[in-house]
Protein backbone atom coordinates (compact mmCIF):
# COMPACT_ATOMS: atom_id res chain seq x y z
CA UNK A 1 0.00 0.00 0.00
CA UNK A 2 1.42 3.34 -0.89
CA UNK A 3 1.86 6.08 2.02
CA UNK A 4 -0.87 8.17 0.56
CA UNK A 5 -3.53 5.44 0.52
CA UNK A 6 -3.12 5.09 4.07
CA UNK A 7 -6.03 6.15 5.72
CA UNK A 8 -6.77 9.64 7.52
CA UNK A 9 -8.26 8.04 10.39
CA UNK A 10 -5.33 5.47 10.88
CA UNK A 11 -2.45 8.09 10.50
CA UNK A 12 -4.39 10.06 12.91
CA UNK A 13 -5.08 7.77 15.62
CA UNK A 14 -1.32 6.68 15.35
CA UNK A 15 -0.18 9.87 16.36
CA UNK A 16 -2.53 10.22 19.30
CA UNK A 17 -1.68 7.61 20.53
CA UNK A 18 2.19 8.83 20.62
CA UNK A 19 0.53 12.25 22.09
CA UNK A 20 -1.11 9.97 24.58
CA UNK A 21 1.82 7.86 25.62
CA UNK A 22 3.90 11.47 25.83
CA UNK A 23 1.34 12.66 28.15
CA UNK A 24 0.93 8.97 30.44
CA UNK A 25 5.04 8.83 30.37
CA UNK A 26 6.44 12.72 30.15
CA UNK A 27 7.81 12.07 34.10
CA UNK A 28 10.15 9.40 32.67
CA UNK A 29 12.82 9.57 29.28
CA UNK A 30 11.13 9.27 26.42
CA UNK A 31 12.38 8.01 23.64
CA UNK A 32 11.18 10.01 20.75
CA UNK A 33 13.12 7.59 18.04
CA UNK A 34 11.16 4.71 19.78
CA UNK A 35 7.49 6.02 19.79
CA UNK A 36 8.19 6.93 16.09
CA UNK A 37 8.68 3.35 15.23
CA UNK A 38 6.13 1.99 17.27
CA UNK A 39 3.74 4.39 15.62
CA UNK A 40 5.05 2.65 12.58
CA UNK A 41 6.05 5.97 11.05
CA UNK A 42 9.53 6.94 9.84
CA UNK A 43 11.10 9.82 12.38
CA UNK A 44 10.38 12.12 9.88
CA UNK A 45 7.58 11.58 9.00
CA UNK A 46 6.10 11.20 12.32
CA UNK A 47 7.58 14.08 13.79
CA UNK A 48 5.57 16.08 10.49
CA UNK A 49 2.76 15.02 11.40
CA UNK A 50 2.91 15.25 14.95
CA UNK A 51 3.26 18.79 14.43
CA UNK A 52 0.62 19.20 11.59
CA UNK A 53 -1.65 17.59 14.13
CA UNK A 54 -0.63 19.56 17.45
CA UNK A 55 1.16 22.64 16.13
CA UNK A 56 4.41 21.26 18.01
CA UNK A 57 7.23 19.29 17.91
CA UNK A 58 7.12 15.98 19.81
CA UNK A 59 9.59 17.61 22.13
CA UNK A 60 8.17 21.20 22.36
CA UNK A 61 5.09 18.72 22.92
CA UNK A 62 6.85 17.02 26.31
CA UNK A 63 8.43 20.13 27.42
CA UNK A 64 4.81 21.30 27.76
CA UNK A 65 3.48 18.37 29.29
CA UNK A 66 6.14 18.78 31.93
CA UNK A 67 5.76 22.69 32.74
CA UNK A 68 1.62 22.23 32.99
CA UNK A 69 2.08 18.88 35.46
CA UNK A 70 4.58 21.30 37.53
CA UNK A 71 1.76 23.98 38.05
CA UNK A 72 -0.45 21.23 39.35
CA UNK A 73 1.99 19.88 41.20
CA UNK A 74 2.85 23.36 42.97
CA UNK A 75 -0.67 23.81 43.60
CA UNK A 76 -0.64 20.43 46.14
CA UNK A 77 2.62 22.08 48.03
CA UNK A 78 5.40 19.99 46.03
CA UNK A 79 8.97 21.86 46.91
CA UNK A 80 10.19 23.74 43.60
CA UNK A 81 13.04 20.84 43.32
CA UNK A 82 10.49 18.01 43.92
CA UNK A 83 8.51 19.02 40.88
CA UNK A 84 11.52 19.40 38.60
CA UNK A 85 12.66 15.71 39.16
CA UNK A 86 9.42 14.50 39.63
CA UNK A 87 7.95 15.91 36.24
CA UNK A 88 11.11 14.71 34.42
CA UNK A 89 13.65 17.80 34.20
CA UNK A 90 16.82 16.17 35.64
CA UNK A 91 18.38 20.13 35.85
CA UNK A 92 16.80 22.90 38.44
CA UNK A 93 18.06 25.60 36.31
CA UNK A 94 16.66 24.44 32.61
CA UNK A 95 13.47 23.77 34.71
CA UNK A 96 13.67 26.99 36.47
CA UNK A 97 13.91 29.36 32.56
CA UNK A 98 11.91 27.24 30.94
CA UNK A 99 9.16 27.83 33.34
CA UNK A 100 9.59 31.28 33.19
CA UNK A 101 9.52 31.30 29.59
CA UNK A 102 6.30 29.93 29.50
CA UNK A 103 4.20 31.21 32.48
CA UNK A 104 6.70 34.70 32.59
CA UNK A 105 7.44 34.07 36.46
CA UNK A 106 10.25 31.87 37.92
CA UNK A 107 8.60 28.85 39.84
CA UNK A 108 9.35 30.31 43.25
CA UNK A 109 7.27 33.14 42.94
CA UNK A 110 4.81 31.13 41.13
CA UNK A 111 4.66 29.24 44.18
CA UNK A 112 4.31 32.24 46.46
CA UNK A 113 1.44 33.97 44.77
CA UNK A 114 -0.71 30.09 44.31
CA UNK A 115 0.03 30.35 48.18
CA UNK A 116 -1.68 33.98 48.87
CA UNK A 117 -4.32 33.23 46.11
CA UNK A 118 -5.31 29.90 47.80
CA UNK A 119 -5.52 31.70 51.17
CA UNK A 120 -7.25 34.50 49.66
CA UNK A 121 -9.80 32.22 48.17
CA UNK A 122 -10.38 30.46 51.00
CA UNK A 123 -10.53 33.72 53.34
CA UNK A 124 -12.51 35.72 50.85
CA UNK A 125 -14.30 33.66 48.38
CA UNK A 126 -16.70 36.22 46.96
CA UNK A 127 -13.24 38.59 45.95
CA UNK A 128 -13.10 36.06 42.90
CA UNK A 129 -16.83 36.04 41.90
CA UNK A 130 -18.99 38.28 39.73
CA UNK A 131 -21.30 39.81 41.90
CA UNK A 132 -23.96 38.85 39.53
CA UNK A 133 -23.51 35.37 40.07
CA UNK A 134 -23.00 35.89 43.81
CA UNK A 135 -26.26 37.34 44.27
CA UNK A 136 -28.41 35.07 42.34
CA UNK A 137 -27.10 31.96 43.39
CA UNK A 138 -27.30 33.26 47.04
CA UNK A 139 -23.57 32.85 47.82
CA UNK A 140 -23.12 35.95 49.48
CA UNK A 141 -25.62 34.94 52.52
CA UNK B 1 -19.62 49.86 23.56
CA UNK B 2 -19.06 46.65 24.75
CA UNK B 3 -15.51 44.64 23.69
CA UNK B 4 -14.91 41.65 25.36
CA UNK B 5 -16.89 38.39 26.41
CA UNK B 6 -15.55 37.46 29.61
CA UNK B 7 -17.17 34.57 31.25
CA UNK B 8 -19.58 32.37 29.77
CA UNK B 9 -21.37 29.48 31.55
CA UNK B 10 -22.73 26.08 31.28
CA UNK B 11 -25.18 24.42 33.60
CA UNK B 12 -23.67 20.75 34.22
CA UNK B 13 -24.98 17.98 36.30
CA UNK B 14 -22.06 17.50 38.14
CA UNK B 15 -19.28 19.63 38.89
CA UNK B 16 -16.86 16.84 39.55
CA UNK B 17 -17.83 15.51 36.63
CA UNK B 18 -17.70 18.23 34.53
CA UNK B 19 -14.30 19.00 35.63
CA UNK B 20 -12.76 15.81 35.05
CA UNK B 21 -14.38 16.10 31.67
CA UNK B 22 -13.44 19.72 30.46
CA UNK B 23 -10.00 19.47 32.33
CA UNK B 24 -8.52 16.06 31.83
CA UNK B 25 -10.62 15.16 29.00
CA UNK B 26 -10.69 18.50 26.75
CA UNK B 27 -7.22 19.61 27.76
CA UNK B 28 -8.90 22.75 29.66
CA UNK B 29 -7.10 25.16 31.89
CA UNK B 30 -8.68 24.90 35.33
CA UNK B 31 -8.43 28.78 35.97
CA UNK B 32 -10.85 29.15 39.52
CA UNK B 33 -11.64 26.37 42.19
CA UNK B 34 -12.92 27.82 45.10
CA UNK B 35 -15.27 26.05 47.35
CA UNK B 36 -18.61 28.19 47.56
CA UNK B 37 -22.36 27.74 49.04
CA UNK B 38 -23.07 24.21 49.87
CA UNK B 39 -21.18 21.47 48.48
CA UNK B 40 -20.66 23.45 45.66
CA UNK B 41 -17.56 25.50 43.36
CA UNK B 42 -16.54 28.59 41.44
CA UNK B 43 -15.65 26.36 38.71
CA UNK B 44 -13.75 28.25 36.22
CA UNK B 45 -11.73 26.80 33.01
CA UNK B 46 -10.76 27.61 29.50
CA UNK B 47 -8.81 26.48 26.59
CA UNK B 48 -5.41 26.57 27.12
CA UNK B 49 -4.55 28.91 24.51
CA UNK B 50 -7.33 31.37 25.59
CA UNK B 51 -6.63 32.92 28.72
CA UNK B 52 -9.38 35.78 28.33
CA UNK B 53 -12.42 34.18 28.77
CA UNK B 54 -13.55 31.55 31.89
CA UNK B 55 -16.13 29.40 31.16
CA UNK B 56 -18.13 28.79 34.46
CA UNK B 57 -19.16 25.34 35.01
CA UNK B 58 -22.39 25.98 36.92
CA UNK B 59 -23.89 23.23 38.82
CA UNK B 60 -27.96 22.92 38.42
CA UNK B 61 -29.17 21.86 41.67
CA UNK B 62 -26.75 23.51 44.05
CA UNK B 63 -26.76 27.08 45.24
CA UNK B 64 -30.37 29.07 45.51
CA UNK B 65 -30.63 30.44 41.36
CA UNK B 66 -33.18 27.25 41.12
CA UNK B 67 -35.90 26.25 42.69
CA UNK B 68 -36.50 21.95 43.19
CA UNK B 69 -38.81 22.17 40.20
CA UNK B 70 -37.15 24.50 38.06
CA UNK B 71 -33.50 22.33 38.91
CA UNK B 72 -35.07 19.06 38.15
CA UNK B 73 -36.55 20.61 34.77
CA UNK B 74 -33.12 22.02 33.81
CA UNK B 75 -31.09 18.77 34.67
CA UNK B 76 -33.87 16.72 33.28
CA UNK B 77 -33.55 19.03 29.73
CA UNK B 78 -29.42 19.33 30.05
CA UNK B 79 -29.54 15.62 30.26
CA UNK B 80 -31.54 15.37 26.98
CA UNK B 81 -29.15 17.27 25.21
CA UNK B 82 -31.35 20.37 24.88
CA UNK B 83 -28.84 22.77 24.85
CA UNK B 84 -25.74 23.52 22.60
CA UNK B 85 -23.23 26.29 24.37
CA UNK B 86 -21.11 27.39 21.21
CA UNK B 87 -18.39 26.13 19.07
CA UNK B 88 -14.36 25.33 20.01
CA UNK B 89 -12.02 25.64 17.43
CA UNK B 90 -9.10 23.68 16.49
CA UNK B 91 -6.25 23.95 14.44
CA UNK B 92 -6.86 19.69 13.43
CA UNK B 93 -9.58 18.56 13.48
CA UNK B 94 -9.01 14.70 12.31
CA UNK B 95 -6.34 14.86 14.67
CA UNK B 96 -8.53 16.45 17.62
CA UNK B 97 -11.48 13.86 16.99
CA UNK B 98 -9.32 11.28 17.29
CA UNK B 99 -7.49 12.44 19.88
CA UNK B 100 -10.83 13.25 22.34
CA UNK B 101 -12.66 10.21 20.86
CA UNK B 102 -9.65 7.74 22.35
CA UNK B 103 -10.25 9.40 25.75
CA UNK B 104 -14.24 8.79 25.57
CA UNK B 105 -15.53 11.84 24.41
CA UNK B 106 -18.84 11.30 22.40
CA UNK B 107 -19.81 12.54 19.51
CA UNK B 108 -22.63 12.56 17.53
CA UNK B 109 -21.35 14.47 14.41
CA UNK B 110 -17.79 12.67 12.63
CA UNK B 111 -15.30 15.59 10.81
CA UNK B 112 -17.29 16.97 7.61
CA UNK B 113 -16.70 19.27 5.35
CA UNK B 114 -19.47 22.35 5.51
CA UNK B 115 -19.15 25.51 4.09
CA UNK B 116 -16.76 26.98 7.02
CA UNK B 117 -14.74 24.66 7.15
CA UNK B 118 -14.68 20.94 8.49
CA UNK B 119 -17.32 20.38 11.85
CA UNK B 120 -17.69 17.64 14.10
CA UNK B 121 -20.20 17.84 17.37
CA UNK B 122 -19.91 16.56 20.86
CA UNK B 123 -21.40 16.30 24.05
CA UNK B 124 -20.57 16.97 27.81
CA UNK B 125 -20.28 15.15 30.33
CA UNK B 126 -23.75 16.51 31.13
CA UNK B 127 -25.25 15.91 27.78
CA UNK B 128 -24.59 19.68 26.46
CA UNK B 129 -23.45 19.82 22.72
CA UNK B 130 -21.15 21.35 20.91
CA UNK B 131 -19.63 22.10 17.87
CA UNK B 132 -15.67 21.45 17.43
CA UNK B 133 -14.64 23.62 14.11
CA UNK B 134 -11.45 23.54 11.95
CA UNK B 135 -12.38 26.77 9.66
CA UNK B 136 -11.12 27.56 6.45
CA UNK B 137 -8.25 29.63 6.52
CA UNK B 138 -9.38 32.78 4.57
Amino acid sequence: MQRNEIPKAYLYSQVVQAKLYIENNYDKEINLELISREAAFSKFHFLRLFRKSFGLTPNQFLTEVRLENAKKLFTQGVSVQDVCWQVGFDSLSSFSNLFKRKFGTSPTSYVQLNRNIKKEAIENPLKFIPDCFAENFNWKE
Amino acid sequence: MITRLTHASIYVLDQDSAYDFYVNKLGFEEKMKIPIGEDAFWLTVAPRNQKEIEITLMPINKGGMFDKEASARLSEMVRKGTFGFGVFECENIYATYEELKSKGVEFTKEPKEEFYGIEAMFKDDSGNWFSLTQFKKQ
